[in-house]
């Protein structure tokens, strides 16, 4: 393969690593902070997509609209299932989560699939991007659609102000002292079960978010973040469990290589991931930007 | 009265004695003829085929019932979901056949499920039907005595698309395939379909993993080869993905055509017919081909509550096909009902001119070449083909003397 078409698939990889950035960020951001492993995660990206389309057809609400409405309905959602089933489960293994947040998927999946048949007679829908973005623009060395430059931009944007707030700010402080030690923060006066509430509905709402970007890109379908989620959490491995960091570095470096590899031979594009992991987890077994378990 | 009673009296005992002996001429193991629709229930090509497939089984059953009253709740469906997956479909066969003494399997979507299945059944001397599979090994090297198929195959799709596009000034393809036994096996087909219409394929073509949901990079390859035809052999929720981006990227605009394998009207439906408006495609059948098959898709459409794809209508038309040879063979044994298919001529709403080579068992029937109508000439739902040829039987299949079967 030539060098030009070698730069416009890394170019390319970046769209689908945006996603994957998105969808780890939030991983990232509810394993770091309240040590829950949400399998749910693929379902409410779906959840996004598909409040995105429904908001369209019940009310005729447009793309803008919905970019900002739909993960707001995901965090609320995804606040409402901590608050109810979740919060029962800490202090126990983190393998009760993981079948709860799991069955939850299941659930989730043949709810969608059902309502999809019987309100809209369709199983896997079409979500058009907004008029302003339609279309492709010649860049020079590719003619790209200027939706997924939009997507690449958007992606970065958001992590970079969740880097920033969880980083930087008092905000970030006080969640992160939360997490490390609940009982003192407490004794500061700070009510740490609703934080705990507010972190995990910021992680499920960027995967909301990157539901209804994905609309116009995929077909809006139940199963729609099965594969997928199985592709962040090794990205989330890869970048080091919690990392937020890691997880945005990762994701859009996975995304390149897939894309890469499924230009030069495309049947191992979906096997690369796991070649990664395996080779980081043989010489960092904490991943890339993690850091060792008795380091925290 | 008492006339009249006698009467009674007599003419009970005389259809008593008849429908007796028609039950006596009628040799079914444990009474029942027990119809197993093999398919994709929660899957990509659920819509396709799954539940439709099912009822449109039902209804075969129903309707065969009906106008054969010495098999009155004699014939019984049952639909079995097999994910798409070979090990699974196999296993089920076998558990259909062994456990729920299943008489025939039908439908299969997916073909490396049908191959599967249609080992075992064969094994077991139980009749297939595949009607939604589409690899032609079903009727060359992978071909077996109890093996039947029924509706399409990608020799069939490559014959007609393939040729088509070609013909009409499509003659450089680049072309993806899913890669698993149908993808492989059309890919093939077709680009011996495009050669032999003196058309080249641009590169080799590209196998993509199956499911898969993003198809950018291959997109990105065509815009920089320029072929005329960008060919997908994609089908179901994957082809929906390939024709979304496909516009996406613009390549209609930059002068690359779309060149369908397999298309299905769930798929057409799923995207809006604009986005695949002038897309070429070869079917079997179609809801609105004329007005029988009108009839009976109206009769689909109000029991189950959607339009028939050509799948759904061919599971109906192969199970009525079945049963009918069971009547005529007046058993249910496989060898019996095998005997009693090979050779068969008939004509239904589906399969026209339609004829069951004894050789390899492929049905063979009349084929359309249509074209996608944009939405604005549809003039109702549903209206989305325009017929652009009719493929004689004769001519449509792959010819006896190409084949490699041999049972």
């Amino acid at each position: 393969m030539n060098t030009q078409l070698l730069l416009i698939q890394v170019f390319n990889g970046l769209v689908n690593g945006a996603f994957y950035a998105l969808l780890s960020l939030g991983l990232a951001v509810i394993f770091g902070m309240l040590r829950i492993v949400n399998f749910m995660h693929g379902a409410l990206y779906m959840l996004g997509a598909f409040t995105a389309f429904a908001l369209g057809q019940a009310f005729g609400l447009g793309f803008w609209p919905s970019l900002i409405l739909a993960p707001l309905i995901v965090a609320g959602i995804g606040m409402v299932l901590e608050r109810g089933l979740l919060s029962r489960l800490y202090g126990l293994e983190p393998s009760y989560n993981l079948l709860l947040t799991f069955g939850l998927t299941l659930l989730t999946q043949d709810l969608v699939k059902q309502v999809m048949l019987s309100q809209y007679a369709v199983s896997s829908a079409p979500y058009t991007p907004p008029p302003v973005l339609s279309g492709v623009v010649n860049l020079g060395f590719v003619v790209f659609p200027k939706y997924r430059l939009f997507v690449i931009g958007l992606s970065l944007l958001i992590c970079l102000i969740t880097w920033f707030v969880i980083e930087k700010t008092r905000v970030g402080a006080i969640i992160r002292a939360s997490t490390e030690n609940p009982g003192v923060t407490r004794a500061f006066g700070i009510d740490v079960s609703k934080w705990v509430t507010g972190v995990f509905g910021v992680g499920v709402g960027l995967a909301g978010l990157a539901g209804v970007l994905a609309a116009p890109i995929y077909s809006v379908e139940p199963y729609m973040g099965a594969e997928l989620i199985i592709t962040t959490f090794a990205v989330v491995v890869i970048g080091g469990m919690g990392s937020i960091l890691g997880s945005v570095i990762t994701g859009f470096a996975v995304g390149v290589l897939a894309a890469v590899g499924a230009a030069i031979y495309p049947p191992i594009a979906n096997t690369l991931v796991f070649i990664l992991m395996a080779l980081v987890l043989l010489v960092r077994p904490s991943g890339l930007f993690g850091l060792p378990e008795g380091a925290r | 009265m008492q006339k009249k009673l006698l009467t009674a009296l007599v003419s009970t005992a005389a259809l008593a004695s008849l429908t007796g002996a028609l039950a006596q001429s009628v040799r079914l193991t444990d009474n029942v003829v027990r119809v197993g629709v093999l398919t994709d229930l929660s899957g990509v090509y659920s819509e396709l085929s799954g539940q439709g497939s099912v009822r449109a089984a039902q209804l075969a059953a129903q309707d065969f019932m009906a106008a054969n009253p010495s098999f009155r709740n004699k014939v019984q469906v049952v639909g079995v979901d097999h994910q798409n997956k070979a090990d699974v479909a196999s296993n089920k066969a076998a558990e259909m056949i062994d456990r729920q003494n299943v008489d025939m399997l039908v439908d299969l979507p997916t073909s490396s499920a049908a191959l599967a299945a249609s080992e075992v059944a064969s094994k077991k001397k139980i009749p297939v039907m595949v009607v939604t599979g589409g690899t032609t090994a079903l009727t060359n090297e992978k071909c077996n005595k109890y093996t039947f198929h029924y509706a399409y195959d990608n020799y069939m799709l490559a014959n007609g698309t393939g040729a088509a596009v070609t013909k009409r000034g499509g003659n450089s393809w680049y072309i993806i395939y899913p890669n698993y036994a149908f993808g492989q096996d059309l890919n093939r087909q077709m680009t011996a379909a495009i050669r032999d219409n003196k058309g080249r394929v641009v590169t080799n073509s590209d196998a993509t993993p199956f499911p898969n949901t993003d198809f950018s990079s291959y997109l990105l390859k065509a815009q920089s080869l320029k072929p005329k035809v960008f060919g997908t052999m994609q089908a179901g929720a994957d082809l929906v993905n390939v024709v979304k981006q496909y516009n996406e990227f613009g390549l209609r605009q930059q002068g690359i055509g779309l060149g369908i394998g397999l298309l299905f009207e769930t798929d057409v439906a799923a995207l809006g017919q604009d986005a695949f408006a002038g897309a070429l495609a070869t079917v079997p059948w179609y809801w609105n081909l004329d007005q029988r098959a009108r009839t009976w898709a109206a009769k689909f459409e109000k029991s189950f509550g959607k339009k028939p794809t050509w799948a759904q209508a061919g599971v109906y038309s192969a199970t009525m096909t079945y049963l009918n040879a069971v009547a005529r063979a007046k058993s249910d044994g496989g060898d019996a009902v095998v005997k009693a298919l090979e050779g068969h001529r008939f004509s239904d709403f589906f399969a026209r001119s339609a004829y069951i080579r004894p050789q390899d068992h492929r049905v063979i029937l009349d084929v359309y070449t249509v074209q996608v109508k944009p939405r604005s000439q549809a003039k109702e739902t549903g209206d989305i083909f325009t017929k652009v040829a009719t493929i004689p039987a004769a001519r449509a299949f792959q010819p006896l003397a190409e084949s490699k079967c041999k049972f």
